[in-house]
């Protein structure tokens, strides 16, 4: 049986630029049993890595890098989501 | 609540609408009498109804916001005939460790820069641990619809509104929030009420200073959010174009490098 699991970390950035600094973050880990506390919404005031590349430097793979945003004509102002978000995994073993 | 009119000195300053332009909250500490929260604490402990029927059941809760500087504050957002849109008792349980999802109440909001506000009142202390509501400042002027930002689990900048007895956060209707765990031993109560606009939004708060250079500061630098990175003068730009609206002066301008006055706008 594959002893492995994936964590999901999902890193958003001020800018596209990869070594730019994190503004928002997220993690989930698919190592922890169904009912055990995943990142919590407001449990955390410091990123787990100020950057993506910081990310990559200790074995995060980036499996999304972000379309750019298009500004629509009229709508220029307009905001929504978080645009550059980044999803990375790594694989850990499970006991 | 009532209609009518509070007297000036009630409604909210310059500088607290401003502070509501710019974050996309306001909380007034301690604004309700330690009497009423007192009495608003032991109904909410002993009461047995829905969430929904906590504004209509109770026999104090109506009193609170009828006090003249809750009343005035309301005034401030939404006008001397608001609307009730609806309202809840929002319970979280003693050692109810996992956190609510970050959301914006109701669905996208098409309404260009009108509002309802949502008044969150803090009966009992609420420290930290307690889970008092988190709220993301800033984020209340951009289009999301409901969980549709539920991905999310911090944010810089992210803030608790942590509250003494008595306290009311009033929240723009578009911002970024959600309940947080409660690691205490006690069960945590705040009462919410959403009021819809019966006219339009402009210039209901005491406007004397709106345009000072002091709060022109304020509201240029302020409303730079670190967590919005490359988009932080958009947002910015926003939130001057929220202030026009807010002041009823469709010429004023504390925007990005007065990007307003420079396009036109």
């Amino acid at each position: 049986m594959n002893r492995t699991r994936q964590q999901i970390l999902i890193l958003h950035l001020a800018q596209p630029d990869l070594e730019t600094r994190t503004v928002a973050w997220a993690l989930y880990d698919g190592s922890k049993p169904k009912g055990a506390l995943q990142m919590q919404t407001g449990d955390s005031s410091e990123p787990p890595y100020e950057s993506v590349l910081d990310a990559m430097r200790d074995g995060w793979n980036v499996i999304q890098l972000p379309t750019m945003p298009v500004f629509l004509s009229g709508h220029e102002f307009e905001q929504g989501h978080l645009p550059y978000e980044y999803v990375l995994e790594r694989k850990v073993t499970v006991e | 609540m009532s209609s009518g009119a509070v007297e000036k000195r009630h409604l909210l300053t310059a500088k607290q609408m401003a502070d509501f332009a710019v974050n996309g909250y306001l909380v007034l500490n301690e604004a309700v009498p330690q009497e009423y929260n007192e009495r608003a604490e032991k109904e909410m402990r002993e009461f047995a109804g829905g969430g929904g029927r906590y504004w209509f059941d109770s026999g104090v809760i109506r009193d609170i916001f009828e006090l003249p500087q809750v009343k005035g504050a309301l005034q401030s957002f939404v006008g001397t005939n608001p609307v009730y849109d609806h309202s809840f008792l929002h319970v979280v349980k003693a050692q109810h460790h996992k956190g609510q999802f970050y959301h914006a109440d109701s669905i996208i909001d098409t309404r260009p820069m009108g509002f309802d506000v949502q008044a969150f009142y803090f009966a009992h202390d609420t420290p930290d641990e307690m889970g008092p509501t988190l709220v993301l400042p800033g984020s209340h002027l951009r289009k999301v619809s409901n969980g549709s930002i539920a991905r999310y689990k911090n944010i810089a900048g992210q803030r608790r509104l942590v509250s003494k007895s008595g306290s009311i956060a009033f929240l723009h209707h578009g911002i970024w929030h959600c309940a947080q765990p409660n690691f205490t031993d006690v069960t945590r109560y705040v009462f919410k009420l959403r009021m819809r606009p019966g006219q339009e939004q402009r210039a209901l708060f005491n406007t004397e200073g709106y345009n000072e250079k002091e709060i022109r500061d304020y509201i240029y630098k302020a409303g730079h959010h670190s967590w919005c990175g490359d988009e932080s003068r958009v947002n910015q730009v926003q939130i001057a174009k929220f202030w026009r609206y807010l002041t009823g002066d469709n010429r004023v301008d504390v925007s990005f490098e007065g990007a307003l006055t420079r396009m036109g706008l």
